[in-house]
């Protein structure tokens, strides 16, 4: 396997038109290796649907050992993609996670082979809502049938069998990509020799489904959504989507960082207008983080993939019992969580780490202290960096293979 | 949770290693930065576990590659099945926990083995302190003022061995260590050791 099989260039500065002509085309031809599966491969999903044909776009990062056991899997949160550390091909920005992959970093791209799929249901190159229906020819919208967390590690487990990857020395990810590291050590416990979940939990809360039910009605109440068939109508919900991801945004952060970065600041203004425009900077800020949202997202995809949240419930895939998903586990597991995090509090992790104890398991829980609430996982947080190396350090040795550097450089 | 100060390695440390059998699954419940458990890992080759109240000691321990989570003995022991480890190690911890008597029980029926080791507050120097001074200790072993201490259950070895009889708990060992950490040999009446030794490691079985 060669380095950053991906592409690497950067797509040029363009108008709204062509980056969403681009954003459009990663559906069904991304900008990444993407891997095909015919009728005779279905990708069994939770609902009982078979689907076929299908694919999975993914990127890599770093090269194979010999005997194939330094492959680490990434998984991707609600909203991101499988271009993890290489710069994006619709935005042009880095990586959403180059912080933490790359070289000499916690995830050493020089020590592990390190994969990246786009989840099932996503947007950029695995099979989706806005992917083509080779039934019809036009694409699925809404006859897509509904995607679970299960079905996205499913269809990354196929993906490795397909790079002949038969186990994983490690999967981590944070948010619904701490989901899927949960239902990997539960669904394929022999193929993971250690997990990391990460401001995640084992179940979406009632909370957690009311924030994803505002999404989903703010995009389905956008006259430009047409049922589902905007693509075919030639419009977009950008509206909505920007309303659903702004919502959304909020529960991101917390209450603190909202105050330190914004406060009650006006925004280019000395005084309020007595109007409705953007007075104040956390209003201009949400309504910039909700357009440049809907210039990368497919607004399908956030219901599909919001509604895969909402029906994750480890337990009651094992009979009610938590601890009946890792009974036998030999993975070695270190959760992580933060302080601000009120979308993912703390408590849901530690129900986690109950359970994990209560089946035996090898298990590390690390709370690290920030006042940047969920979204801290994808920000420069040097003790969640340390806690992430010296775990993998200590994975490495245990395994036998070269882990990274136990303090950074 | 643990109460002695953090550094070189620590006495009881010396003796509890010698307790373990090498490659035996062992639990470690206030294991501070981890410092026992390291050195168990490699002196005994271990497969180590450990729970730690403070925060700052989890995330280190972590760090350096130890399996640990952030828990209350007092609280979080329960979620552990039976049998689970074949050591459960209580280290400078029983003294500093709400309700050791459960603490204990929790150990005996986690562990094929518990390890122990606490301050004897049955010490000479206690007891002539509080005889002539009237004061209450602080001490190398007992490095904190009254006001201030997270050690509110504090036990003498003669106490602990009532303790062990009510629970049933069977004695495999117990090392006295005096005050400048020599052993007192084992050979030593109860009251001498309760008399002269500082601290105390026990190894209980049930």
């Amino acid at each position: 396997m060669k380095e950053n099989s991906g592409g690497r260039t950067a797509p040029q500065e363009g108008n709204g038109v062509e980056q969403e002509r681009r954003r459009r085309r990663q559906a069904d031809t991304p900008d990444s290796p993407v891997l095909r599966f015919g009728a005779d491969e279905p990708l069994r999903l939770q609902s009982g649907v078979l689907l076929a044909p299908w694919q999975i776009a993914y990127q890599t990062y770093g090269a194979l050992n010999a005997d194939r056991s330094n492959a680490v899997l990434v998984c991707h949160a609600l909203t991101g993609d499988q271009h993890a550390a290489n710069v994006h091909p619709v935005t042009g920005r880095p990586g959403w996670w180059e912080s933490m992959i790359g070289p000499g970093k916690p995830i050493d791209t020089e020590k592990f082979f390190i994969i990246c799929a786009n989840v099932v249901g996503g947007c950029m190159g695995t099979t989706g809502p806005a992917s083509t229906d080779p039934a019809t020819g036009r694409a699925f919208g809404l006859d897509l049938p509904l995607i679970t967390i299960p079905d996205m590690v499913r269809s990354q487990a196929m993906l490795l069998d397909r790079l002949g990857i038969e186990t994983l020395f490690a999967v981590i990810g944070g948010s619904m990509g701490g989901m899927q590291v949960l239902a990997w050590g539960a669904m394929y416990p022999e193929r993971v020799f250690a997990a990391i979940p990460i401001a995640a939990s084992s179940r979406h809360s009632s909370q957690n489904i009311a924030f994803g039910e505002v999404g989903r009605q703010a995009i389905m109440a956008d006259p430009d959504w047409c049922e589902g068939r905007y693509l075919e109508c030639g419009t977009n919900p950008r509206k909505g989507l920007a309303v659903a991801r702004m919502a959304a945004h909020i529960t991101y952060m917390s209450d603190a960082s909202l105050h330190r970065k914004f406060g009650r600041n006006l925004q280019d203004r000395d005084a309020v207008t007595f109007g409705f425009d953007a007075d104040f900077q956390i209003e201009s800020y949400l309504r910039h983080q909700g357009s440049s949202f809907v210039d990368r997202f497919d607004a399908n995809s956030y219901l599909y993939v919001t509604r895969a949240m909402d029906y994750f419930d480890l337990a009651v895939d094992h009979g009610g019992v938590l601890a009946r998903a890792f009974l036998g586990t030999r993975t070695r597991w270190c959760v992580v969580s933060f302080t601000t995090d009120w979308l993912f509090p703390t408590a849901e992790s530690r129900a986690v780490v109950h359970a994990l104890n209560a089946a035996a398991a090898n298990v590390s829980f690390v709370e690290i202290e920030s006042d940047r609430g969920h979204d801290a996982f994808l920000l420069d947080e040097p003790e969640f960096f340390a806690t992430v190396r010296g775990f993998l350090a200590g994975a490495a040795r245990a395994r036998g293979i070269a882990g990274p550097a136990a303090e950074a450089a | 949770m643990s109460t002695l100060a953090v550094g070189e390695k620590r006495v009881d440390f010396r003796v509890v290693a010698e307790l373990v059998a090498p490659g035996s699954r062992v639990l470690d419940v206030g294991c501070g930065e981890g410092e026992l458990l390291e050195l168990l890992a490699i002196e005994k080759n271990v497969d180590g576990r450990g729970i730690e109240l403070s925060q700052a000691g989890v995330n280190r321990s972590v760090a350096r590659g130890l399996s640990v989570i952030q828990g209350d003995a007092d609280r979080d022991l329960g979620a552990y099945p039976d049998d689970a480890f074949d050591y459960v190690i209580l280290s400078q911890t029983l003294q500093a926990t709400q309700r050791p008597r459960v603490v204990l029980e929790h150990l005996l029926r986690i562990g094929h083995r518990a390890v122990v080791s606490f301050p004897n507050f049955g010490h000479v120097r206690v007891r002539l302190g509080l005889l002539f001074r009237g004061r209450m200790p602080v001490s190398e072993n007992m490095p904190y003022s009254w006001y201030d201490t997270p050690n509110i259950h504090y036990c003498t070895i003669g106490d602990f061995l009532d303790l062990c009889a009510e629970l049933n708990a069977r004695v495999e060992k117990a090392v006295a260590l005096d005050a400048k950490g020599d052993r007192i040999a084992e050979t030593a009446p109860n009251w001498y050791r309760n008399l002269f030794g500082a601290q105390a490691v026990f190894l209980l079985s049930r």
